[in-house]
């Protein structure tokens, strides 16, 4: 499904990250585990086509599509929740959604959006309200299904743990197990390692901007090393990044 | 002078405030549109407005067109001007530093001065009015018939618009970009293009004041400027990027410069805009109707 070889990205002249491989097979949930400042939101900024690569190549389903804007990579089937859900906010939860499906131009939506409100039935009853006034998870849970809107076949998912009650995220994650056992492709970054790694097939830890291990993720989450710097093993947490 | 002489008195000057007010905020709208889309002031906003009068003119006296076609080719040429100078001044430097595209409008509001100089001479060139006939009395105040076409071609434009930005995929798409570029480009909006089409409009609507006001004030090469510094003020004023925020500022500036001429002097009219928009910078910078915004990381 998603091929990244090489891949050097940053800000400026700052480079971030630092010759990234990975890969993602179909139907497969792949997580990106590190400490905040690692590069895992940089990394999925450029597989969303919002930076640029200075080097490198990115593949889809075997297409090249390095450097493809994102604004064209959603229209190929490639849709991000970026950090931070960046929502419209003054905007309703209805022109939110309507919003995700922009690159399908005027295709009949009516199917996706009962989807997303048999997933999220919070979003139907909340339509008509703004939503910047929805709770953390509600806009958690509109973030991805602005983005599942578009008909994705690979879903990049930026922290969408963040900031969020644990009762909250056990039900993001549920409809996320869902659209999995459906086909969804996934690939997810997550600071909150344990959660990510039991969720995903397959891991890769990043720090500094390079990917240092990779595996299973059951493996992952065995690691002696991972278990004490990202899962919360005590001092090394802190130093971790 | 008895009281009800006066507040008839009151009532001219209210009548040239909302006349003025109306061509502000058209102006003013200008402004923000394209800020919405670049986060950017076009200070070429107050060319848009001189062409149209400029053009309009020009098809009315050359080309011999009645005066409606002549309204209408103007808009048109006038936003096909503002089209090619995004696509071929602005384009290049979308996503880049936004002080670099400021300057890339203040050159471009230069180069529009001097290309219309060349084009169409310096002498002031004037349109007759779109409708014959004498002032409308209400009581003891007059208004202008072409008064009566600013009124109407105002509303009818912010009304265009309101239905644009609130009903159509287009509008719902410029709305989303204006809020957050990047997560807009992520549902697939191509935020480039919007800058091309802001500016079109931006043109639009500057022509649209340029030359149905020009009947009352005549028009000339290098009007843009002080309105655009008006449109810009009545702009600030409102609360920049929302469109409603700028129909109120240039109304509310209007009719401030009317009472200043009323009650102080018509001296200090066009430092009204000048004060506005000081103050509103010292004293409230997100306008009347603005939110202080957060800014995000």
């Amino acid at each position: 499904m998603l091929e990244v070889a090489g891949l050097c990205a940053g800000y400026g002249h700052v480079r971030v990250l630092e010759d990234v491989s990975l890969s993602v097979g179909e139907g497969e949930c792949v997580t990106v585990i590190g400490a905040n400042g690692s590069g895992k939101s940089t990394l999925l900024k450029t597989l969303g086509g919002l930076l640029r690569p200075s080097a490198g190549r990115v593949a889809l389903e075997g297409a090249d599509v390095t450097g493809t804007p994102a604004e064209k990579l959603v229209r190929r089937g490639v849709a991000l929740v970026p950090e931070g859900r960046r929502l419209f906010g003054p905007m309703s939860v209805a022109e939110n959604l309507a919003l995700g499906a922009y690159s399908r131009g005027k295709a009949s939506t009516a199917e996706d959006l009962e989807r997303v409100h048999t997933l999220f039935p919070v979003l139907a009853e909340r339509a008509s309200q703004p939503a910047a006034t929805l709770s953390g998870g509600e806009q958690q849970m509109l973030a991805i299904g602005r983005a599942l809107m578009s008909r994705p076949r690979l879903l990049l998912l930026d922290e969408p743990s963040l900031g969020l009650a644990p009762k909250v995220i056990a039900s993001i994650f549920a409809v996320l197990e869902e659209l999995r056992a459906a086909g969804l492709t996934i690939l997810l970054v997550e600071q909150d390692a344990r959660l990510a790694l039991r969720h995903a097939d397959r891991g890769y830890v990043m720090r500094t901007g390079r990917v240092v291990l990779s595996g299973r993720a059951a493996e992952l989450a065995a690691n002696d090393d991972v278990r004490l710097i990202y899962l919360g093993g005590g001092y090394g947490r802190d130093t971790a990044g | 002078m008895g009281s009800r002489e006066v507040s008839w008195e009151l009532l001219q000057f209210g009548v040239a405030g909302l006349k003025n007010g109306a061509i502000y905020a058209l102006v003013a709208l200008g402004f923000t549109i394209v800020y919405a889309s670049t986060n950017v002031i076009n200070f070429a906003q107050g060319e848009f407005y001189m062409l149209g009068g400029m053009f309009a003119t020009f098809v009315f006296a050359h080309l011999g067109l009645p005066l409606g076609l002549a309204a209408v080719a103007a808009v048109v040429a006038t936003a096909a001007t503002a089209v090619v100078f995004e696509l071929l001044a602005v384009r290049p430097r979308v996503g880049g530093d936004p002080m670099t595209i400021i300057i890339v409008t203040v050159g471009g509001s230069v180069l529009l001065r001097s290309l219309a100089r060349h084009a169409f001479g310096s002498d002031e060139l004037a349109l007759p009015a779109f409708s014959q006939g004498g002032s409308i009395m209400v009581g003891g105040a007059a208004i202008d018939r072409q008064t009566l076409w600013v009124w109407g071609i105002a509303a009818l434009a912010v009304a265009a618009l309101w239905v644009l930005y609130t009903r159509t995929r287009l509008g719902r798409a410029m709305r989303a970009t204006a809020v957050d570029g990047e997560a807009a480009r992520l549902v697939g909006i191509d935020t480039r293009l919007l800058v091309t089409v802001s500016f079109g409009l931006a043109a639009v609507l500057g022509a649209v004041a340029g030359l149905v006001v020009t009947p009352l004030t005549q028009t000339a090469y290098d009007v843009g400027a002080a309105i655009g510094l008006k449109g810009f003020a009545a702009a600030i004023l409102g609360g920049l990027g929302n469109p409603v925020a700028a129909v109120v500022g240039g109304i509310v500036l209007g009719l401030l410069e009317s009472l200043s001429v009323a009650f102080i002097s018509s001296t200090y009219k066009d430092a009204i805009a000048l004060a506005v928009l000081l103050l509103v910078l010292f004293l409230r910078p997100s306008g009347l109707l603005g939110r202080t915004r957060r800014e995000k990381v």
